[in-house]
């Protein structure tokens, strides 16, 4: 395969495609992942040509599946689970964190769990309940777990290509209202280390930290604001757990302003993390406080409110002035 | 043990018995049974079409499902409980929730809709299993206070394979809970048949937790009544749970995101076709001589009546406000909430000054 611009959903389809045949111990698991080929056709086609014991129809139980993905990894499997939407990994709650994410270190590092778990999630979709939430803090809290999420498709390819080859348990976080956006996806490319951030946009003034759906709108706020003589660097963050402190703290102490921007609530989210570790690392490079933009402490609301309730260009650029106004 | 599957009006229309249950028939009743149920049917497909025009961000149909949710909800009592899933449009309606209600819900408008005290009917539950926990609890307490009704609680075929409905079973076979455990197999979880689900037929898996199961005819809506009365007359007289497995079909897709071409095949919507609810109720009628058309057409034009005044109130629904986000967090107030409320309104008061300034 060569360069191609695809979608992120078919990115992710050809970078399993290639998981699967390049290793026989990879495996698809989940609900509507295999006749159907998921419910957003990420999987599709992959049973049609794997065959349902590589590509698997599971029972509707999301404990069942993580758990039975453990199993399968203690037996030498390499799982690919899905979990639907966002609001239902919560059955499998308990799976991941008391057993998938603590028994290596329970055996001594004896026993490892390659699972990778994919996860669409966030909002913007005009959804129901339960289907645009935003969990990633709830699992990067959690030792023995690692928790990626690309923006774009580029990086969706490759990084589906590490979470599949590592040997630790992965979730996955796919933002699913940019599942349909489109950018260059090259096979050929050597993979980077998964939990790299990347510097999307360079800039000079301040540092918008994101990751997932957000890249594209701190993008967006990048541009809109260097119309107005504002020079702002765009960090891709794409892994949470472990997270690239070093490039944070590079772009910090140049621009000497940081502003975290997400779409799960703020409280103890992922943005007090870094405005944390910002402060302990480069305090005296700052010139204004770490500001945070993100959900609130709510419930997602109905979906006629989520462009209120969601993070856009307009709640950046209000805490850019903010945070440039020191 | 109830023997077989109970039905009582066969696909051609015409009356069959059963050696353990017996249908009520009444020429009224089997015209408020058709009634009720042609306006279930009516009324979602009035959704369908409110969601092709952009009217609704969702809606999953109830078609073909009319019987055994018209069935299971003239069975219940006044004081009846009934914890739905997320299809049980029929049953909704049956508890005098009005349609609205579900369309706002489906809208996005709100995440609830009714008042579930109100109507003895609680919330719509999307996360697939729950709601059966928490009908099966609801039923405990009834069981503690020494209350007269019974709760019905309504779940899938996929429903059914998740640790959350065992569990459920389990405690209200423990607890002895009054509770009907009302399962409506229409064959299809999404895009999975029967058999990604379980190797038995539902029903019997009431045995393994020491209650009865029964099979009954989902396009019966004889059966479906009949049943679920017997079924709740049990709970309220302390015999303890029962499921129900109505054996139906998803005449439509999923939802309105769903394209049922992908997985399954004409032949079989083809052969349930055949099995639709409501044409075997109406040549029962018209065979008996119990309505004749002026009676079909009435019923068609209520029933497009209400569908037209449904859909101009729904048309007329606002978007909420905006300060609702913050609203019903916490029951005892929280600080963080407050404080993120007053500076959301901040926050916004200064797109309404700057649009002001612009005026
Ligand atoms: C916990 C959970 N997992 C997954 C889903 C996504 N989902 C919605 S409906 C559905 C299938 C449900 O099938 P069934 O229980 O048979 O009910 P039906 O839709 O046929 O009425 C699935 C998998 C969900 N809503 N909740
Ligand atoms: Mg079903």
């Amino acid at each position: 395969m060569t360069v191609q611009k695809l979608p992120m959903v078919k990115a992710i389809n050809e970078s399993l495609r290639r998981a699967l045949a390049s290793d026989p111990k990879v495996l698809v698991m989940g609900e509507d992942v295999g006749r159907l080929g998921g419910v957003f056709r990420v999987t599709d086609g992959l049973q049609k040509e794997f065959g349902d014991e590589r590509v698997l129809d599971t029972p509707l139980a999301e404990s069942g599946i993580v758990g039975t993905a453990i199993g399968l990894a203690l037996r030498g499997y390499r799982p690919v689970v899905e979990i639907q939407f966002d609001g239902f990994v919560f059955p499998a709650y308990d799976q991941i964190v008391t057993q998938l994410a603590k028994m290596r270190a329970r055996s001594l590092g004896k026993v490892s769990l390659p699972v990778v778990i994919r996860i669409p999630y966030g909002g913007g979709i005009g959804a129901v309940e339960h289907h645009s939430e935003s969990p990633e803090a709830l699992f990067a809290h959690v030792a023995g777990l690692k928790v990626v999420t690309p923006s774009n498709a580029r990086d969706a390819y490759w990084m589906m290509q590490q979470a599949v080859r590592g040997d630790d348990p992965v979730i996955f976080f796919e933002p699913k209202r940019r599942y349909w956006d489109k950018d260059e996806v090259d096979p050929g490319a050597t993979p980077l280390p998964l939990h790299r951030a990347a510097v999307a946009r360079p800039g000079e003034d301040l540092t918008l930290a994101a990751y997932g759906p957000m890249v594209k709108v701190c993008l967006d706020a990048a541009r809109a604001a260097a119309e107005e003589g504002r020079s702002l660097e765009v960090l891709d963050l794409r892994s949470l757990s472990p997270l690239d402190f070093d490039c944070v703290q590079t772009s910090v102490e140049k621009t000497r302003r940081l502003v975290t921007v997400h779409e799960a609530p703020v409280f103890f989210g992922a943005g007090a993390e870094i405005a944390a570790r910002v402060t302990e690392r480069s305090f005296y490079h700052l010139e204004a406080p770490v500001l945070r933009v993100g959900g609130y402490h709510s419930p997602y609301p109905p979906s006629r409110l989520e462009d209120t309730y969601l993070p856009d260009l307009d709640r950046v650029l209000d805490a850019v002035d903010r945070a440039l106004a020191y | 043990m109830t023997t077989g599957t109970v039905q009582f009006l066969n696909h051609e229309g015409e009356l069959t018995s059963h050696p353990d249950h017996e249908a009520e028939i009444s020429p009224d009743g089997l015209r408020k049974l058709y009634h009720d149920m042609a306006w279930s049917r009516r009324m979602d497909a009035e959704a369908v079409t409110l969601q092709r025009q952009g009217e609704l961000g969702l809606w999953p149909s109830l078609l073909g499902q009319e019987a055994a949710q018209i069935g299971a909800g003239h069975a219940l009592g006044a004081a009846d409980y009934v914890f739905p899933s997320y299809r049980d449009h029929g049953i909704a309606l049956c508890r005098g929730v009005d349609p609205l209600d579900l369309l706002r819900m489906f809208r996005g408008v709100t995440n609830g809709g009714w008042d579930p005290a109100e109507k003895n009917f609680h919330l719509y539950t999307l996360v697939i299993g729950s709601q059966v926990l928490h009908a099966t609890g609801y039923a405990m307490g009834l069981a503690k206070d020494g209350s007269p009704g019974a709760v019905l609680t309504c779940f899938g075929d996929g429903a059914t394979s998740q640790g959350d409905v065992s569990e459920a079973f389990n405690f209200a076979a423990v607890y002895h809970a009054p509770i009907v455990f009302f399962c409506q197999n229409n064959q299809w979880a999404i895009s999975e048949a029967n058999e990604r689900q379980t190797r038995v037929p539902l029903h019997q898996r009431a045995d393994g937790f020491g209650f009865p199961g029964v099979r009954v005819d989902g396009n019966d809506v004889l059966a479906c009544l009949a049943v679920t009365k017997w079924a709740l007359e049990r709970a309220r007289s302390g015999e303890g749970p029962t499921l129900i497995e109505a054996f139906t079909y998803r005449m439509g897709a999923h939802t309105t995101s769903d394209d049922p071409l992908r997985y399954r095949d004409g032949e079989e919507v083809a052969y349930w076709n055949l099995r639709d609810p409501l044409a075997r109720l109406r040549t029962l009628l018209e065979a008996r001589g119990w309505a004749d058309g002026a009676y079909f057409d009435t019923v068609a034009a209520q029933c497009e009546e209400r569908a037209v005044d449904l859909r101009a109130r729904l048309r007329a629904t606002p978007d909420p406000d905006p300060g609702d986000i913050f609203a019903h967090v916490h029951a005892d107030g929280h600080a963080l909430v407050d404080e993120e409320r007053a500076r959301f309104a901040a926050y916004q008061a200064t797109f309404a000054d700057a649009a002001g300034r612009g005026e």
